[in-house]
């Protein structure tokens, strides 16, 4: 899906757990994320702080959004 | 006793059985006997033991427009040959010449019960509608590649026509296939797996068993240049819904995708959504949905003005075993939606 939204000549940043799959099916920015049951977050924080991981890994996706690239990057 | 010779029959477009070029296009299909054209040489490569008893040809267009009725002809005239082995082409990079002849194989394969052999350029649009249902040998993209092409379907008609057991694509030459074959090795997967890791990384070559499929590469869009006035759309495979899933999106091997509206909606409650991905543990999703689909931090960069604006509408399937064909299909209407509107980025969440 993240490529054929990248056709149309939208940027996209992928946040994905499995950062080989998202580089094999051919995603061009990814950012990885933490856990598969849950990406964008972690249960085992405190609710203020898991926020923040989450703030910091969309704005992390956002910065992927504003980056010039050639090929397909992980933004760590 | 002299075995007899195999018989076989050959397919070939207008052009190939010298009847003329585009204006002979519409020719229905017609049936002659013996090698014609290409069927020429190949007889030659394959000597005394085997014989192309007839030749069946039919203009591109008119396969193409009537697949059909073409089809059933072909069939028809082919079966009246009584042939061991059907072979088309090669067709090298012609769209409708390929579709041809990878689908009079198909055909006579499924109505007649013998094997059949086309040849074709990888980048055929047949190759990929039809690879499981023939012995496609791959060839250069122009005729100049039927010297090297005729060789080598001669080679695989011989095995197929003296009733030989054919071998893997890479022993035989022709495009995989997709089939799977049970055999009986003397190492377990464990010991083949190890000695293919140990291969590896010696940096020695090494064969796997199971070849992942190759995926096409998009060049990446521009940078978003004004964050601040840029909206920002939401999109997940991660499965995140309204409470009690109202479009039935399916837990696997999804058919279909929904958009919802998340107006007005500052973050995604346990009470109000879910998640319907299976193959993971929902326990998390489901306790607080923006660990999927981070609606929150998004309405937090919103009003700080990080973002100009989150798109109303957000996207959502699910990723667990979802074919890629569907995938491409959703991503192609999600894409053509999002395009329509002012969006000017997009962030895909995964599981």
């Amino acid at each position: 899906m993240a490529k054929e939204i990248d056709r149309v000549g939208l940027p996209v940043a992928h946040v994905a757990t499995i950062v080989p799959i998202s580089l094999t099916v051919g995603a061009n920015r990814i950012v990885p994320a933490i856990a598969i049951p849950h990406p964008l977050g972690d249960p085992r924080l405190p609710s203020d702080e898991e926020r923040e991981l989450r703030l910091n890994l969309v704005r992390k996706a956002l910065q992927a959004l504003q980056t010039e690239v050639e090929s397909q990057t992980v933004f760590d | 006793m002299a075995r007899g010779k195999y018989r076989i029959v050959h397919y070939l477009n207008q052009f190939f059985a010298q009847i003329g070029g585009e204006e002979k296009a519409n020719t229905p299909p017609l049936i002659k006997e013996g090698a014609v054209g290409p069927g020429i040489p190949l007889q030659q490569v394959l000597g005394e033991e085997g014989e192309i008893v007839a030749t069946v040809f039919c203009g591109d267009n008119y396969f193409a427009e009537n697949i059909e009725t073409a089809r059933a002809q072909v069939v028809e005239y082919v079966s009246s040959y009584t042939p061991d082995v059907f072979v088309a082409g090669p067709a090298f990079a012609a769209g409708r010449y390929g579709i041809a002849c990878a689908d009079s194989c198909s055909a006579v394969r499924e109505k007649l019960g013998i094997p059949v052999v086309t040849a074709m350029y990888q980048e055929n649009p047949a190759l990929d509608i039809y690879r499981k249902d023939a012995y496609i040998i791959p060839t250069a993209g122009s005729v100049l590649g039927m010297k090297d092409a005729i060789p080598k379907m001669a080679a695989l008609v011989r095995k197929l026509g003296l009733g030989q057991t054919v071998g893997t694509p890479e022993e035989e030459g022709y495009f995989p296939r997709g089939i799977r074959v049970n055999q009986f090795v003397d190492q377990t997967g464990a010991e083949r797996a190890v000695d293919m890791l140990l291969s590896k990384l010696k940096g020695e070559p090494f064969q796997t068993e199971y070849l992942m499929p190759t995926f096409e590469r998009i060049p990446p869009s521009p940078a978003i240049k004004d964050l601040a006035s840029t909206t920002i759309a939401l999109v997940t495979s991660g499965g995140i819904v309204p409470l009690g899933n109202p479009d039935r999106i399916e837990a696997a091997s999804a058919s279909k995708f929904a958009e919802y509206n998340i107006a007005g909606i500052d973050d995604l409650t346990a009470d109000a959504y879910q998640t319907c991905h299976g193959g993971y543990d929902p326990t998390y999703a489901n306790e607080d949905p923006d660990r999927v689909l981070p609606l929150d931090a998004m309405r937090i960069l919103e009003k700080s003005g990080t973002i100009g604006r989150l798109h109303d509408l957000y996207y959502i399937t699910v990723g667990n075993a979802t074919s890629v064909a569907n995938a491409q299909k959703f991503g192609r209407d999600i894409a053509e939606r999002l395009k329509a509107t002012d969006v000017g980025g997009v962030i895909l969440t995964s599981t």
